[in-house]
């Protein structure tokens, strides 16, 4: 983590022209015929009565005629939230209600409440100019926020089994669990920071409290399995507060303000992280699983950087293949470094940070400042 | 500008001095450390620059295109920012892609403007090109001198197509008694000296060519130095080394073209063929012990230099410049040893900085010298001379080496189409 959020300022700034749409989910009063869009879900089938609709607020009716829990959602082009809708059980009918601005959006029904569920357009019209719209980057934002929310939806079960071994007093395998419940959270960490409120709770560390704040969250609980050694009901309280707050984070990824600039931004700022945490030893200073952490943000930047790639490389071909170049560089540079030893390996399969030498250490900060100095030209590419 | 206008103007300066002593030696003896007698520094004169000590006041830019490198016998700045660094690709196209690139960004900053498409005014989503901090300060005399370690030649030989390019000269130092030497203070693929009478304006252009060669290069090392160790105009007084000590007196001047072609510059005929007009420089990180000095009695300190505190002059002299009387020094002491007389005639060209970099946890200063010398042939230069020092020297009780690094220092770079490099990089050269 990071004390100053620069990411959350800049995603919010480049999203403004979208968040003048709200969702609210809020039982409103019936509104009139015509704002009313009715939804009939079935285990197959979404369907709209409206395709088109002006401006303004909006209700849907939901009716599940299908035999599984459905949840119905309206969404931007790249697929942010506006409203939703969960738990629509078989036979219910639900309602929920959004302000809409001109523009594209899509209803989408999800019996199962699995994939990205079936969809029906929704054109909303009426003067206030919508934000001109390129598909291109509207996929890739999309696609990184499926890539987010398996992210957060694998990381649950992670930190249940650290939770899990925690309660039951059991050092070793909490330790073990450690390493691996923090990759899906480090891969996307600047969408859990866009949030404000999470990653202080979840993710700070000791030197980053402050005054008169409780520390909680997996640093704290690093320091108990490392450094004391002792696992006590303070402990057992910090673990199920993890899972709560993390449950948080996994049901607010949809909603993130996720933009072509913020996705390379975001990259660049992993590699920020990984410079100014990881690199030092600083992240992980108890369990020095930094390397753990290292790869999981390298690997969500490159994500990012993939998913932006096929517009990058038309504006700046030179910056992409530099880009390959050096992501390659620094990937190679990390597999020096993992472990075949049995603790290791159940720790994420990376050496020990402790045991690497400062010149080591040179040499990874050296890899890390040849990616991310390019990565920081990214942005510019993709909205040039 | 041509050698004939730099020779002109070198001579125009030297008849403005016609009193520069029979100066051979060495400069400063000792390396550094103080030493030595008479002589000042200066330098050869460039386009848009100045020997007038006026031009440091005016923040005038030093001319980036010669014959030889600038900061070298340019009068020497006020401040230091040094960095040594290590090659990280295998690619050679890479490698002197960034060598151009650098070129031209040091070809803007000693005019002191802003590197690329400066620091502001850019896309909103991008970095500027400039890391700004320089906005709106004078070109302050900025030099930026390259230079190319051993290890460029043994390490990327191969890869770079330079194999067969290694100066004999550019010998790897051999170990000098008493050297303690900090691995990560030592070496070096290569370097950049940014030297300007603005600490801002040096520490700018480090950091922008750092940041432009990331992924092809990276800062191995770095050290930067707040006073100058050499004077910048002969009859001026000498500047004192951080022993209190007047220091780099017997300099080779900038204006004497004669010494600066016998003892500084390489010739055509030394070889190889692309370093003609270059230099060797090689960088020393010295430690003063100064607790220890400082609790020294002045009778000693001033036997351990040969020459009084206050006016500087040789033991049994009355002025800082006058020809010193090597016999009436200790045998150990620091000016008499590292004299030209003493050495066969033996000289360099001094640019030396002080430094101090806090404290050493120990609260201790870790200050010292920051030694700079420039020379023909490393191998008639620092290396037999310093063997001399390190064996005898008294001051070595008060001094310990702690980083050291050798450069082959390429010519200059000739005009707007010339790069850094260009005639060791080359096909044709």
């Amino acid at each position: 983590m990071r004390a100053a959020r620069l990411s959350v300022v800049t995603a919010v700034a480049s999203a403004a022209a979208l968040t003048a749409v709200t969702g609210c989910t809020e039982k409103s009063e019936a509104a009139s015929g015509d704002r009313v869009i009715s939804v009939s879900a079935t285990d197959s089938k979404c369907e709209t009565s409206k395709k088109e609709i002006s401006a303004g607020h909006v209700e849907l009716a939901i009716e599940n005629k299908g035999s599984k829990i459905t949840e119905v959602y309206v969404l931007f082009p790249d697929d942010r939230v506006v409203t939703e809708r969960e738990n629509i059980g078989p036979g219910t009918k639900q309602k929920v209600t959004a302000e809409v601005k001109a523009g594209a959006y899509q209803i989408a029904c999800k019996p199962g409440m699995k994939g990205k569920g079936i969809r029906q357009t929704l054109t909303v019209t009426g003067s206030g100019s919508a934000a001109k719209r390129n598909p291109q980057l509207d996929k890739a934002v999309a696609a990184y926020r499926e890539y987010a929310q398996e992210q957060a939806d694998a990381t649950i079960p992670k930190v249940e089994t650290l939770a899990k071994a925690i309660k039951a007093g059991d050092l070793k395998a909490a330790q073990n669990a450690y390493a691996p419940s923090r990759v899906g959270w480090e891969r996307t960490e600047p969408i859990a920071e866009s949030f404000g409120d999470i990653d202080p709770k979840t993710d700070t560390r000791a030197d980053g409290l402050e005054a008169g704040q409780k520390w909680t969250g997996w640093h704290a609980l690093e320091k108990a399995l490392w450094q004391d050694k002792k696992i006590g009901a303070e402990q057992k309280t910090l673990a199920d507060q993890l899972v709560t707050d993390l449950k948080d984070w996994q049901q607010r990824v949809g909603k993130a303000e996720i933009t072509p600039t913020s996705m390379a931004n975001g990259a660049k700022e992993l590699l920020d992280e990984v410079a100014t945490g990881k690199v030092t030893g600083e992240e992980d200073r108890y369990a020095h699983t930094d390397l753990s952490d290292f790869k999981a943000n390298v690997e969500g930047a490159q994500k990012a950087y993939e998913l932006l790639k096929p517009v990058a490389q038309k504006n700046d071909k030179a910056l992409t293949t530099e880009l390959d170049t050096q992501f390659a560089a620094l990937n190679s540079t990390l597999d020096k470094y993992r472990s075949t030893k049995a603790r290791d390996k159940a720790q994420n399969g990376f050496v020990s940070y402790d045991t690497v030498t400062k010149e080591q250490r040179k040499e990874l900060s050296d890899a890390v400042n040849a990616l991310a100095e390019p990565l920081s030209k990214l942005a510019a590419a993709v909205v040039k | 500008m041509t050698d004939t206008q730099e020779a002109t103007t070198a001579d125009a300066s030297a008849q403005k001095r016609p009193s520069r002593r029979s100066l051979i030696g060495w400069g400063g003896a000792g390396l550094a450390l103080g030493a030595a007698a008479a002589g000042g520094a200066v330098a050869v004169s460039r386009a848009g620059d100045d020997v007038d000590p006026a031009a440091a006041e005016t923040g005038a830019a030093v001319a980036f295109h010669g014959a030889n490198q600038a900061g070298i016998a340019t009068p020497v700045q006020d401040r230091l920012h040094f960095a040594a660094f290590d090659v990280q690709t295998e690619d050679r196209a890479a490698f002197v892609r960034m060598l151009k690139d650098w070129t031209r960004a040091a070809r803007l900053m000693t005019a002191g403007k802003a590197v690329g498409e400066g620091a502001y005014g850019g896309l909103a989503e991008a970095p500027p090109d400039d890391t700004g901090e320089a906005l709106g300060l004078k070109p302050s005399r900025l030099t930026l001198t390259i230079g190319f370690g051993p290890s460029l030649f043994e390490k990327y030989g191969e890869k770079f197509g330079i194999a067969d390019r290694r100066p004999e000269a550019l010998v790897d130092l051999p170990q000098f008694a008493g050297d303690n030497l900090d691995r990560s203070r030592t070496g070096g693929d290569l370097c950049v000296q940014a030297c300007a009478d603005d600490p801002q304006v040096a520490v700018h252009a480090i950091r922008n060519l750092a940041r432009i060669g990331m992924g092809t290069v990276n800062i191995r090392w770095s050290q930067l130095g707040f006073g100058k160790t050499s004077s910048t105009t002969p009859d001026a007084q000498t500047p004192r080394n951080l022993m209190g000590f007047k220091d780099g007196t017997r300099n080779i001047a900038g204006t004497e073209t004669d010494r600066l072609k016998k003892f500084v510059w390489v010739g055509e005929k030394d070889g190889p063929e692309w370093m003609a007009g270059g230099s060797y420089l090689v960088a020393r990180r010295i430690r003063m012990h100064i607790e220890t000095w400082d609790r020294t009695s002045l009778q000693e300190q001033e036997d351990v230099f040969g020459r009084d505190k206050g006016e500087g002059a040789p033991v049994g002299k009355a002025k800082e410049h006058d020809e010193p009387f090597l016999k009436a020094m200790k045998p150990t002491a620091h000016v008499r040893l590292a004299h030209p007389d003493s050495n066969g005639g033996i000289t360099i060209l001094r640019r030396g900085y002080s430094f101090t970099d806090g404290t050493d946890g120990l609260g201790r200063l870790d200050a010292g010298l920051f030694f700079l010398a420039y020379q023909r042939d490393v191998r008639k230069g620092f290396i037999p001379l310093q063997r001399r020092l390190s064996a005898q020297d008294a001051l070595n009780e008060y001094i310990q080496h702690v980083g050291s690094a050798v450069f082959a220092v390429p010519p200059g770079v000739r005009d707007k189409d010339d790069w850094w490099g260009g005639t060791l990089f080359s096909k044709e050269a």
